[in-house]
């Protein structure tokens, strides 16, 4: 009996990392060297942000004829930026950033996504990053796991989901790590062999508690953030301190944005926190946030017509945010459709003029040299490039 | 492992198993068991959450004019209020742990998650409970098209998607106030469809969205009226839903949308869609296409009579191939641990602020299900790997740690007895290895509960 259980520890106490040298993921990260310096965070912003509140084209005389109680322009407290657009005023914080060159937008951006206007399927898409001809499950995976797969020299530390919840946007074959900035975990070493033992089979919990035990002795717990935003600055802070180390890409996914009703007081919330996250994001990455680029996009814009509870509907084109200081901000992207009669989609959407994944492709070639093939066919199935934008630095 | 029918239907359509009752002892008895799912004496009442959201807003205002005496008033009351939440989950799991069969609760968790609500502040807590016990609770051993129409016309259902706001384009109160604007929104109808019925893989267009969104406009809740249709705010004329016409030249209100409702219902793909979600929740992620065609074929040939698609479910092979197929959502996880260790709805009555939250509501958020706070009306996911992130498992090992020595009075099991208390006959071997090797008692009934035999059914 004693020599069985001895054998069985042996090989146990391999599993939980006592020789390094005999776990594959150890080495890998212990010995690869990173793929980039450059640095690209996703933040996926769940209900359909307004695109038109949030970067308000108060140039065009039609917003306030469709809008009255909502996008008001700067006569009521929006930032002007180019004497078209304004921003919106919840988003004052990041106002240094634009000047700095460090914020940017392109407005009138969609997925391939149309009609159904679903969250959960304009989520499922714009995490696939496929176009609508394929069926969006969970075998497709989504894009940034494509960009892993096609990346060399990666390692599972190179890609981080960060929070509570899976990001589908980093599922798939590559191997990549998610934490949550609050979690922990201390074992005994006796409790940690022992369970290490009992989830040998069930690779699911096997590799969950291996990840968790090694980012939890990592990372400590730091200043806890208090207050509305406290959880979108710990989200930030996590993922800077990762990005510091290792990591190259980072995903995170901020609520809320789903305002049917009262939409500047909930809006108003939302962009509070996304403000948060970006100034803890560039606040932790320090030098390396000339190195960052940071990508906030939502699955649909809302309808271009105030609804009759102050809000807005599921609607198509919208706006996606960047910032970091690998950009080239301060400027608007994209081309204006107009507001008018016969310009929106289904007469009653802002019509999208570019696909949003487009701006992603093009970010992902300038940060990781990620060839035109790769990302036509592998990483975005179907989608065409376009031109460059020229959007980082 | 060696275990029978029994000690599968307890774990896999149940809570698991307790020392203190006896597990089921075939599908009759399993189904049978369903009937208990009904509202309790604790039921809260539309009536009851208006009348607590009225003297709230009284308070509010007398707060507003008053002294101290109406400020501490307020106070007092507001967070009363904002307690519910966790009230609410604590009389969930009572109910949930004293279930000596368990599979008419397990139906609750699913139906009120199909139909997600979740109350936008805590002024809407009692509204949201009383969902539950007049919408889904007289529904679960009942007709599928019953509990479709009282969800979606539930005053909780109606703010949630916000139909209160939601008003016919064309109607005598829009049209005299052409100034406002006064529209429609389509997100109860959207989702009815969507989520609550066809599935979004139907064939369903746009027009089927706003056509039902029209039907729906009239219906509304406010705390000071109560539920209501009012014919002034709904959009004039029929309405065609899915080829279907609806209305007619005179509106007749309730009776047209539960008529547009219960054919909906009956449609195939609607059989197809939530037969499989229960199929999904209850058997496996990816669940058989024999097991998820038998139970729409039913569900087609009896008109979704729900107790006769448990029935095809319960009795089916897949109950036993599948087994561990599912990983345990949090709610289950702690109800199971509950049970196992003997702790009883007495025993959880007694916790009090804050151990309640600190021991259920905190623990349950840091597995990633934080109660009532759905991120979307699609409610929890049911994929295993959604539940097993590094994070969600270390919250779940730190709860195995922590909370037998907090929950229990009395000594902790011997680890060894506990492992056939919580598991019988269905354990694994390597943990019938590793829980008589630790080091001590808390570490040894961690192990069983950390377990993947025990987070999986």
């Amino acid at each position: 009996m004693i020599e069985l259980d001895r054998r069985l520890f042996l090989k146990s106490a391999a599993l939980i990392g006592c020789s390094a040298a005999a776990h594959p993921l150890m080495t890998s990260m212990t010995f690869a060297s990173v793929p980039s310096d450059n640095r690209l965070v996703v933040i996926i912003l769940r209900g359909a942000m307004d695109g038109l509140d949030v970067i308000q084209p108060y140039g065009d005389p039609m917003l306030a004829k469709l809008r009255q109680q909502i996008s008001t322009g700067p006569d009521n407290g929006a930032l002007d930026l180019d004497g078209f657009y304004a921003l919106h005023p919840k988003l004052q914080p990041l106002m240094p950033l634009w000047q700095k060159g460090e914020l940017a937008f392109a407005h009138a951006v969609s997925t391939p996504y149309r009609d159904k206007r679903s969250h959960f399927d304009g989520q499922d898409l714009l995490e696939a990053g496929t176009g609508n001809d394929l069926p969006v499950d969970n075998q497709v995976g989504g894009w940034l796991n494509r960009l892993l797969q096609s990346m060399p020299q990666t390692s599972a530390e190179t890609a981080y989901a960060v929070g509570v919840e899976q990001m589908r946007i980093l599922s798939g074959q590559a191997a990549h790590l998610s934490w949550a900035p609050r979690a922990s975990l201390t074992l005994s070493p006796q409790a940690q062999m022992l369970l290490e033992h009992v989830y040998h089979d069930d690779p699911l919990f096997r590799d969950a508690a291996r990840d968790a035990v090694r980012i939890g002795s990592e990372t400590e717990m730091g200043e806890r953030a208090q207050g509305p935003t406290g959880d979108a600055v710990a989200l930030g802070n996590f993922a800077a301190n990762r990005l510091n180390g290792e990591s190259r890409i980072a995903a995170f996914s901020i609520a809320g944005w789903d305002t049917h009703a009262n939409q500047s007081q909930t809006l108003g919330r939302s962009l509070d926190r996304l403000a948060a996250a970006i100034l803890a994001l560039r606040d932790g990455l320090g030098q390396n946030w000339q190195r960052t680029t940071v990508l906030a996009m939502t699955e649909f814009g809302r309808t271009v017509r105030e609804n009759g509870s102050a809000g807005t509907d599921h609607g198509t084109g919208g706006a996606m945010l960047m910032a970091g200081g690998a950009i080239r901000g301060g400027r608007a992207f994209g081309d204006w459709p107009g507001l008018g009669d016969g310009q929106l989609y289904a007469d009653r959407d802002l019509m999208p003029t570019r696909d949003i994944r487009a701006y992603a492709a093009w970010a992902m070639r300038g940060l990781f040299g990620t060839d035109r093939e790769m990302l036509e066919r592998s990483i975005f199935p179907g989608l065409d490039l376009g031109g460059d934008p020229k959007m980082l630095a | 492992m060696t275990f029978g029918f029994p000690e599968l239907a307890a774990i896999r359509l149940g809570y698991g198993l307790s020392p203190l009752m006896p597990p089921p002892k075939d599908a009759a008895a399993v189904l049978a068991a369903v009937d208990t799912a009904g509202p309790g004496p604790e039921a809260v009442t539309t009536d009851k959450a208006r009348e607590m959201s009225l003297r709230l807003a009284d308070l509010t205002k007398a707060r507003k004019d008053g002294g101290e005496a109406e400020k501490l008033e307020y106070q007092v009351y507001n967070r009363e209020l904002s307690r519910m939440l966790v009230r609410d989950l604590q009389r969930r799991m009572v109910r949930a742990v004293d279930d000596p069969v368990g599979f008419g609760e397990r139906l609750v968790q699913f139906w009120a998650d199909h139909f997600t609500v979740a109350p936008m502040s805590s002024g809407n807590q009692p509204l949201a409970m009383a969902f539950v016990d007049e919408a889904i609770r007289p529904h679960v051993n009942g007709r599928f098209e019953d509990m479709f129409f009282a969800a979606d016309t539930h005053p909780m259902m109606l703010l949630y998607l916000n139909q209160n706001s939601s008003r016919g384009p064309n109607s005598p109160f829009a049209k005299r106030r052409p100034e406002k604007d006064f529209g429609l929104n389509e997100n109860l109808a959207r989702e009815a469809m969507e989520l609550h019925s066809l599935g979004v893989g139907a064939p369903y267009t746009q027009d089927d969205v706003r056509q039902l969104a029209e039907l729906l406009t009239g219906l509304g809740y406010t705390s000071r009226e109560g539920f209501t249709f009012k014919p002034q705010m709904a959009e004039p004329g029929a309405e065609t839903v899915l080829g279907k016409s609806y209305g007619g030249q005179r509106r007749g209100g309730l009776q047209d949308i539960q008529a547009a409702f219960r054919d909906i219902a009956r449609r195939p793909e609607t059989a197809q869609f939530v037969s499989r979600k229960l199929a999904v929740h209850f058997i496996s992620d990816d669940p058989s296409d024999a097991l998820v065609q038998a139970m729409a074929a039913t569900w087609r040939d009896t008109g979704g009579d729900l107790p006769q698609v448990y029935r095809v479910m319960v009795t089916h092979a897949d109950l036993a191939s599948d087994m561990r197929k599912k990983v345990r959502q949090p709610f289950d996880l702690l109800v199971s641990g509950y049970r196992a260790l003997g702790i009883t709805g007495d025993d959880l009555m007694a916790l009090d602020f804050p151990q309640l939250p600190s021991q259920t509501f905190d623990t349950m958020n840091r597995m990633g299900q934080p109660w009532s706070r759905q991120t979307g009306p699609d409610g929890w996911p049911e994929h295993a790997d959604a539940w097993i992130a590094p994070q969600m498992l270390a919250a779940r090992i730190n709860w195995s740690l922590q909370m037998p020595s907090r929950m229990l009075k009395r000594q902790l099991p011997d680890p060894r007895e506990f492992l056939q208390t919580a598991l019988g006959g269905t354990h694994s071997e390597q943990l019938a290895w590793a829980v008589p090797k630790a080091e001590s008692e808390v570490e040894g009934v961690a192990l069983v509960l950390a377990s993947t035999d025990f987070n999986r059914r």
